[in-house]
């Protein structure tokens, strides 16, 4: 046995023993699971193997502190109120917090923080890593780092603008079909019913066979598809709102459709709003970004991730992981929303007790 | 009972009514082509005469409802016309590949289900342990990844630094059901995992949902063991949630083949999708959207169906 | 078996936490409680008084969220807070059994009544199945359930309320315990279903020394049942005594202030003059949710200054009265005229000035105001929206109508609907439909979620509104305290007719009509021998149901 190994089941040893003799009960059932974990993987596939086990859990513990203290710097610097509404948000959360103010600097920045252009050729095809190109190069010779620092700003970009189209769609019909009830809810929610039968993607293919695929196709066709989903939210949140005394009483007091939106409904259903925004991001970024990765979405030369993964695939056969940092920069993001909007949902869900 | 059958037979007329419409909206969908078919088939660079004799051989000059009808009716008896690249029957490609993305989406299905059930019953029987936050952390990151990100690394791992499996899965009509199984299994494998999440989720909150109702505290202080609780009295009433809930995932299973399918060059209807997509091939991208929406809504349906079903106040009316 | 004396149940300083915000809470504060054999010991408080919790915590029971934190509870010479759960479980169904509030959401809707019935003692090996089945009928026919061969039989869901609680209670004595935890079980019901689960329950108690432990929120029901009575408040004890002896002479001023409640009452005013013309005249209305008449040919007249009380059971049509006079329902015949001229149907039709005019004022204060407005947004609205007021006048009047439902406006006048306890929310609801300075105010069971004490605050403001404002009200209630209390008219409905209408000292006075007789005698009086009496008036198989046909 190497040195490593040693070393290793050493240290995962002695973590679960501290944990059992500070009646960590969590802890220890964690931290000794992954110990037999990794006993199963050291012998299935040896060293190799255990030093990815390795890099995985110490990347796990750095997530997790990095999280804690940019919890604990939120929860120092924020005003009052916030600070204590932070003081009280899970790791996952502060984590996603994090990453997610990451991407806005880079997207934000990209001209500044990437070395070279987004388009511009520099070395070979498919080029290894140096200083000069961080990442090595694409399969024209662009810097791959450059490219995904530009694609924050893409990629990201293109979903957010999509988002914003749906939701603005969807909920405000969404508003108005249950405000004004009636024949206009019926036929909405007919139209909606229709729109939701074909699977989101196909129906993407199918438009953007027959309109092309440019960049403004692409955000409107998106859009489209998406914001039946927000209608219904929208629908069932405001629907639960229109049923309240206190509409009725503004409605017999002879208040106006739009002010009963306005004013009474839409403080009420701001919080899963937003909510759904952030879960809707997720899965307008992710077809887009599936769209991209077809072909089908963002053009090149625009440096976008999902097609980045496509156009470096082949790399994935001998054994690189280049095409995966873009593939890994998507995920990252979707986890982080999902980590933020999981936790705002529980805050909300939790203030209603 | 005279109740739920006529539910059931409304909302199965609806669902043939909503395949009409969408059948209309695939087919309408190509007449609002700037110019026409033809045009659009040829490129600017066309004579009118070539684009005259495309359009008579397309059959573009009679009017959009009788070519639907006649369409339509062609897609009922399984003739899809001919693919405008290959001039190839549509159905012939189509057929083969169906069956193909069927046996992908099964395998796939037999994995997660189970699988997604049991530990989506767990985590909602232990909330709040570590199991349960292990569990969200792991499915919301499993959600959040694209399908290509969870293909590309298990290629990485499984098939290129240990060649364990293929990274390619050419599955052929004549092999041995053992070995199309094992040619599957890394595409399986990959939307189980996505599915996986969705069900357990889906799966944890119908259940947590149902724990909470006052008959299973009733049935707890009436000093029924822990397991007779969940068996006898959560379980016949998680039945509608749960196969909602199943059958919702093999629906996402079949949009999530398209993505699956390109990754590992499996010979499915998804593939074909986006291959016609890129060629422009109108009639087989018709009929793909077709067979893809047909059997969303089918899936749907049996939610429906389902949930009615198992229903007991539907189940034994007054 | 032992001694009819011997102590049953004995708890020491119990105390319970809540947990909130990932912080523990006490709830109940220390409560000692003693229940002899076949004893019945009335629970009584407020909401929030934690007599529910006491009552599951007799069962060694704790809701998720909650856990007792100190404290001892012996059950038999048992002690409950330290077993393991197995040995509770043994003991739950078996020797303590539970009666639920909702009987509709605890029976299980996909099992059969005697599947659910034969559970425990076949759990319990106590009776085989078939022991159990033939037991269930018998407990069914003492329940006086109709068909009780047969009855077992069906689904939940396919039985009525007031039965579904009978067989609950059959159910818990499925096993013959030794100690019955009664929670709220008739709160739900209307009163004359009320009368028959509590006759039902009280018998088949007697019959078998049950001791029972009756939690509700309503003195004149404990009274009926229980030998002895424990107040509660806060998760605090403040006293327990005989029954009658606490009903005679309540000892500590919380207790007087609950019995003191009923005792509001206003002079009824003198009928309206001939020839005046009503603020309110519904006359012959029908309505009808698509094709269910709920409405049918229904008249009276609201006078200026005059309070006319709507009651009926839940079903009767007294809130879809209601809705046709304010226009959310248009009427499908008759019509419902303002001063004498008719007003559209529908309040879309109507002026701003006929809306004004009609206000209402609803049951839920917490569905009434918007969370997410300040109080003198929610106030000022209408000032703003029917006067045209702005900026200082505004707030002027806003604090005009705060001072009015006696709230400080300084205080009060930033503040959102969560920050406000329930009487207070109910205040605000007033001070909104005062805001339009309307002639005419719909008050829809005001009172009903409320405490007693809060209740009967909100009643007396109402009154003296209307002497300084010459308001004229609409009532609806199924509660006839309320009614005596507060109203000049009182019209009784019943399946969308009006069954008897006519000012409040003659009908409470005989003879009466026969429904109104049923609703009258049906209502629970503070005097423990009153249900026998009424029984033995009625005579013991004509109760309830059998009554009214």
């Amino acid at each position: 046995m190497s040195t490593f190994a040693i070393v290793f089941y050493t240290l995962m040893i002695a973590a679960s023993c501290l944990a059992a003799y500070y009646h960590r009960r969590e802890a220890f059932l964690v931290l000794f699971s992954l110990t037999l974990a990794s006993f199963l993987m050291g012998l299935l596939g040896g060293e190799s193997w255990l030093r990815t086990v390795a890099i995985a859990i110490g990347l796990f513990f750095a997530c997790a502190g990095l999280a804690y203290s940019f919890r604990e710097f939120l929860a120092q610097t924020l005003p009052r109120e916030t600070a204590k509404i932070m003081r009280n948000a899970p790791l996952t959360a502060s984590f996603g917090l994090f990453v997610i103010l990451v991407y806005v600097v880079a997207a934000v920045f990209a001209p500044v923080i990437a070395p070279h252009g987004e388009a511009e050729v520099i070395g070979s095809s498919y080029a290894p890593p140096d200083e000069n190109m961080l990442l090595g190069g694409d399969q024209l010779g662009r810097d791959m780092f450059s490219r995904i620092i530009y694609g924050a700003r893409n990629t990201v970009g293109i979903a957010l603008l999509t988002t914003a189209l749906a939701f603005l769609v969807g909920s405000l019909t969404g508003l108005m079909a249950a405000t004004l009830g009636g024949w206009v809810d019926q036929t909405c929610g007919r139209v909606v019913d229709t729109l939701m039968a074909i699977p989101q993607l196909v129906f993407a293919l199918l438009l953007l066979t027959i309109v092309g695929t440019n960049v403004v196709n692409l955000i409107l066709v998106i859009a489209l598809l998406y914001s039946p989903l927000v209608f219904r939210l929208a629908r069932a949140v405001a629907g639960n709102i229109v049923v309240m005394d206190y509409i009725e009483a503004a409605r017999l007091r002879g208040e106006k459709t739009w002010y009963l939106i306005i004013s009474e409904i839409l403080p009420n259903a701001t919080a899963p709003l937003v909510a759904e925004f952030g879960l809707r991001f997720c899965f307008v970024f992710l077809a887009i970004s599936a769209l991209s990765f077809l072909g089908l979405g963002i053009q090149p030369p625009t440096a976008d991730w999902g097609s980045m993964v496509r156009e470096n695939a082949t790399l994935i056969s001998f054994g690189e992981v280049t095409p995966l940092i873009p593939a890994a920069a998507i995920a990252l993001l979707t986890v982080a929303v999902n980590f933020v909007v999981d936790w705002m949902l529980h805050l909300s869900s939790g203030l209603k007790e | 009972m005279k109740d739920v059958l006529s539910l059931v037979a409304k909302r199965l007329g609806l669902g043939f009514v909503t395949l009409l419409v969408v059948s209309i909206i695939i087919f309408g969908a190509v007449e609002l082509l700037p110019g026409d078919l033809a045009e659009a088939i040829l490129g600017q660079a066309a004579t009118p005469e070539t684009v005259k004799a495309m359009r008579e051989e397309l059959g573009l000059d009679r009017s959009a409802p009788v070519r639907y009808v006649e369409w339509l009716g062609g897609a009922l008896q399984g003739d899809f016309g001919v693919s405008l690249a290959n001039k190839r029957s549509v159905a012939e490609q189509l057929g083969p590949r169906f069956r193909n993305t069927l046996f992908l989406a099964a395998v796939a299905a037999a994995f997660s289900i189970p699988i997604s059930i049991v530990l989506g019953v767990l985590a909602a029987l232990y909330r709040e342990s570590v199991f349960d936050r292990i569990a969200n952390v792991a499915t919301l990151t499993s959600i959040s990844s694209p399908e290509f990100f969870l293909g590309y690394i298990l290629i990485l791992f499984l098939s290129v630094q240990n060649p364990w499996f293929p990274s390619i899965s050419s599955v052929t009509g004549d092999m041995p059901f053992t070995e199309r199984v094992f040619v599957t299994l890394l595409p399986a494998i990959t939307l189980t995992l996505v599915v996986i999440a969705h069900m357990m989720r889906m799966t944890r909150a119908a259940i947590i949902a149902l724990l909470a109702s006052p008959y299973i505290e009733m049935a707890r202080l009436k000093g029924e063991p822990r397991w007779k609780v969940i068996a006898v009295h959560a379980l016949p009433n998680a039945l509608a949630p749960i196969i909602n809930v199943v059958a919702l995932n093999l629906a996402y299973l079949i949009t999530g083949v398209v993505l699956v399918e390109i990754v590992f060059v499996y010979p499915g209807v998804g593939q074909l999708l986006v291959d016609s997509v890129t060629k422009r091939d109108f009639p087989v991208v018709q009929a793909c959207c077709l067979v893809f929406a047909a059997t969303y809504i089918l899936l749907n349906l049996l939610a429906d169906v389902g949930s009615i079903l198992s229903n007991p106040r539907l189940r034994h009316p007054k | 078996m032992t001694d009819q004396k011997s102590s049953l149940l004995k708890i020491r300083g119990l105390r319970i936490e809540g947990r909130a915000d990932e912080k523990w809470f006490e709830i109940v504060h220390g409560v000692d409680l003693d229940l002899r054999r076949g004893e019945v010991m009335g629970l009584i408080g407020e909401s929030g008084a934690g007599k529910s919790t006491i009552g599951l915590a007799a069962m060694g029971f704790t809701r998720d969220g909650c856990r007792i934190s100190a404290g001892s509870i012996e059950f038999d010479g048992m002690e409950l807070t330290s077993s393991p759960e197995e040995d509770l479980r043994m003991l739950r169904g078996a020797r303590i059994a539970y009666v639920a509030q909702s009987a509709a959401a605890s029976f299980n809707p996909a099992h059969k009544l005697i599947d659910q019935h034969t559970a425990a003692p076949v759990q319990h090996k106590i009776r085989t199945r078939r022991e159990s089945e033939e037991d269930a009928m018998e407990l069914y026919r003492r329940l006086r359930l109709p068909h009780p061969e047969e009855i077992g039989f069906r689904y939940p869901h396919q039985v009525s309320g007031g039965q579904l609680q009978r067989a609950m209670t059959a159910m818990a004595m499925s096993c013959r315990p030794d100690l019955i935890i009664f929670d709220e079980p008739t709160t739900a019901l209307d009163v004359t279903t009320q009368i028959e689960v509590l006759a039902a329950i009280r018998d088949i108690v007697d019959q078998f020394d049950t001791a029972a432990l009756y939690i509700t929120h309503d003195l004149a029901v404990v009274a009926q049942m229980a030998d002895r009575i424990k107040v509660l408040l806060k998760g605090d004890e403040v006293e327990e005594a005989d029954t009658r002896s606490m009903l005679a002479s309540p000892k500590e001023d919380y207790t007087k202030s609950l019995w003191a409640v009923r005792s509001f009452q206003r002079q009824q005013k003198p009928p309206a003059g001939a020839g005046e013309t009503p603020v309110i005249s519904v006359s012959g209305v029908s309505a009808a949710y698509g094709p269910v008449k709920v409405l049918d040919d229904v008249s009276f007249d609201i006078h200026r200054g005059r309070t006319v009380a709507v009651v009926g059971e839940s079903g009767s049509g007294k809130s879809t009265a209601a809705r046709c006079i304010t226009g959310l329902l248009p009427p499908t015949g008759g019509d419902i005229r303002h001063n004498g001229q008719v007003l559209p149907a529908s309040f879309k039709e109507r002026s701003k000035d006929q809306l004004r005019q009609a206000q209402m004022i609803y049951q839920m204060a917490d569905t009434a105001l918007n969370p997410k407005k300040r109080i003198g947004e929610i106030i000022g609205r209408p000032v703003a929206f029917y006067r045209g007021l702005r900026g200082a006048d505004l707030k002027k009047r806003v604090d005009e109508l705060l001072d009015q439902i006696e709230l400080e406006p300084s205080q009060f006048f930033h503040r959102v609907p969560s920050e406000l306890s329930g009487g207070q929310k109910q205040r605000i609801g007033i001070a909104r439909a005062l805001a339009a300075e309307p002639e005419f105010i719909i008050c829809d069971e005001v009172t009903s979620a409320l405490d007693q004490l809060v209740a009967e605050g909100i009643l007396k403001l109402l009154d003296r509104l209307q002497e300084d404002l010459n308001l004229a009200y609409m009532f609806i209630t199924h509660d006839l305290a309320t009614v005596r209390a507060i109203a000049d008219e009182v019209v009784v409905m019943k399946e969308g007719k009006v069954v008897e209408a006519g000012p409040k000292d003659e009908m409470f006075r005989p003879p009466h009509h026969e429904y109104t007789d049923l609703l009258l005698s049906s209502v629970p009086e503070m005097d423990p021998d009153w249900l026998d009496g009424l029984l033995e008036r009625r005579g013991v198989d004509n109760i309830g149901e059998a009554a009214r046909k």
